[in-house]
């Protein structure tokens, strides 16, 4: 039953083989057996999950249910939760109880869904492999010594070690798609505005978005028809119709025309994660797509230029926390600032730390031009070059990341060396583009991710050729040894 | 780009963040490769280039100026560290 979709879920719910309860009740004894393997869960909310699925199965008998009444999932500790401890996996938020919901957690509630718990995740989204957590790493459900990616690495670990058949997700730098890659699972990065970022922590608010993590495509949007929309309470949710993200998923692919952008396929790629890449693709042809050599020329300097912004904007978005009105407040401040320096010195990890300094560096007098204008020209040069591909192809492709999995500790005395992790997912971030990472094999036993990137509020295109792809392919259906 | 100790205790205090003595050396060391990772920026030419705030360039929207909130105070200062009467505490600012 744990390696059930959530399309098959419903249909169960549906055909009455199983009660919303049963079916939760299932997974919260599953997580209770088997996290301490993982880690992948903050917080697990036993008592709300139950009720929420009692209401779920009184919706079903009367007939008023919808697509997501009844079926269970995670949510990333970074939404906020009202009555529930939203930590954001830091030591600042241990003691933070909601007073109010994120807009997505509302969606989820409006539409019947059954909050399992809140995941692990790197500090703040701050990470790519979810080992800056205040909780301690979550560990991938391939290989226990091994990270799950980050930020949204209990999310994917819940998934992939199936705790949860799907979970939330936040992106700003490739927190969704690179540990659905690293832990072989199914992860999309929406349009930025697609997704209301409104009680969802910030980061870096002109680059993170919430999304789905799930098995399958066909769960992504069944995932996504609730979470998108705009909200008034986010200021740059984009005010556009939402499609039915399911509706496409059956589309043939004849004709479709696949960007190969020649600047993802460098000397510095595992060779096996291009060859697995490259069979990846060579199934889209035979689904009757064609292949055509693209340049992302500005690729490289993606890296530099996230490395302004995105610390930038979270010295800002992070100076809210000061030890008066939430929060960490640290013992006997002799005075205000005295207060302000020990409750954030001593609330935040170490790559917090850096990277609020790297921001307050680049904001501060004098270096502004040089670093945070700099970086936001580079920006817009990143996404003209996406504007010209896209306006020849219709999706572009390549792996996720440059490596699987790595060992827990290998990169954690080296944040540059972290930092490259993220070469082909931060980009996509910095033009705002929607994203997804499929699984599309292993490598020594550990999953890989292809990467599909399309236009700009072509989410619905993704989830076709995602699912194309996995009706033609099983590695989505493969799970770690033991599972 | 390299940063010494005394960069790092400037960038600290205006970050309101206090850093150990025995841990400045590290992040003086991380901060500098992290500088020198993004200084690969400055050999682009991009005299010519408008600076992107927003991927689709959307500005802010506007709305009529009208209270659309409720008073949460009780709510919102339950997970405040001090508070006394409806008033967040701090330490003495003004003597």
């Amino acid at each position: 039953m744990f390696d059930k979709t959530l399309a098959e879920l419903a249909q169960g719910l549906k055909a009455g083989e199983f009660s919303s309860v049963e079916l939760t009740q299932a997974y919260l004894n599953r997580i209770k057996a088997e996290d301490s393997k993982y880690n992948s869960f903050i917080t697990v909310t036993e008592e709300q999950a139950l009720a929420q699925a009692k209401t779920a199965d009184e919706a079903i008998a009367a007939g008023t249910a919808g697509a997501f009444t009844g079926l269970p999932f995670a949510h990333k500790d970074i939404f906020c939760t009202q009555g529930v401890r939203t930590s954001c996996a830091s030591k600042m938020l241990d003691n933070f109880i909601s007073p109010y919901n994120a807009t997505v957690v509302e969606k989820f509630n409006a539409a019947g869904g059954v909050m399992l718990g809140k995941t692990n995740m790197d500090e703040f989204a701050m990470g790519s492999s979810n080992e800056s957590s205040f909780y301690g790493v979550a560990k991938n459900p391939w290989d226990t010594e091994c990270v799950p990616g980050g930020s949204s690495g209990g999310s994917a670990a819940a998934v992939a070690a199936q705790l949860a058949p799907a979970a939330t997700g936040t992106d700003t730098g490739g927190s969704i798609r690179q540990p659905a890659a690293l832990c072989g699972i199914t992860g999309l990065k929406p349009t930025y505005g697609r997704v209301s970022r409104f009680g969802m922590i910030a980061f870096a608010s002109s680059l993170d978005q919430g999304g789905p993590m799930t098995k399958t495509a066909e769960d992504a949007a069944m995932m996504l028809n609730v979470m998108a929309g705009f909200d008034k309470n986010d200021s740059t949710s984009v005010d556009r119709e939402v499609p039915d993200y399911t509706a496409d998923l059956n589309k043939p692919l004849d004709g479709l025309t696949i960007g190969l952008p020649k600047e993802f396929f460098m000397d510095d790629l595992d060779s096996e994660i291009a060859e697995r890449t490259q069979a990846a693709i060579k199934e889209f042809e035979k689904l009757g797509a064609t292949v055509k050599e693209v340049s992302l020329p500005n690729t490289a300097l993606s890296i530099p230029a996230y490395y302004i912004i995105a610390p930038a904007e979270a010295s800002s978005n992070l100076s809210r926390f000061d030890g008066v009105r939430y929060g960490y407040r640290c013992e006997n401040p002799v005075d205000l600032e005295d207060l302000y320096k020990r409750s954030r010195g001593e609330g935040f990890g170490a790559e917090v730390k850096r990277r609020i300094m790297i921001g307050a560096y680049a904001l501060s007098e004098g270096f502004y031009d040089a670093y945070y204008n700099k970086a936001q020209q580079i920006r817009r040069l990143i996404r003209d070059d996406y504007a010209k591909v896209l306006s020849e192809v219709d999706v572009i492709m390549g792996p996720t990341t440059p490596h699987p999995a790595f060992k827990i500790g290998e990169k954690t005395s080296d944040p540059v060396a972290m930092y490259m992790e993220d070469i082909f997912t931060i980009s996509l971030n910095l033009a705002g583009l929607p994203g997804m990472s499929v699984p599309c094999g292993t490598v020594n036993g550990l999953p890989t991710g292809l990467q599909i990137i399309g236009d700009y509020f072509a989410e619905q295109k993704l989830l076709n050729v995602a699912h194309q792809f996995q009706l033609a392919t099983d590695w989505h259906t493969q799970s770690p040894q033991g599972i | 780009m390299s940063l010494d100790r005394s960069d790092v205790d400037k960038i600290a205090h205006l970050a309101r963040l206090q850093i150990e003595e025995q841990d400045t050396p590290e992040y003086a060391q991380n901060l500098s490769n992290i500088l020198d990772l993004v200084d690969q920026m400055q050999a682009v030419d991009t005299s010519d280039v408008l600076p992107m705030a927003h991927p689709l360039d959307a500005v802010q929207r506007l709305r009529s100026d009208e209270v659309t909130e409720a008073n949460n105070r009780e709510a919102l200062q339950a997970v405040a560290p001090q508070v006394e009467k409806g008033l967040f505490q701090v330490p003495k600012v003004i003597e």
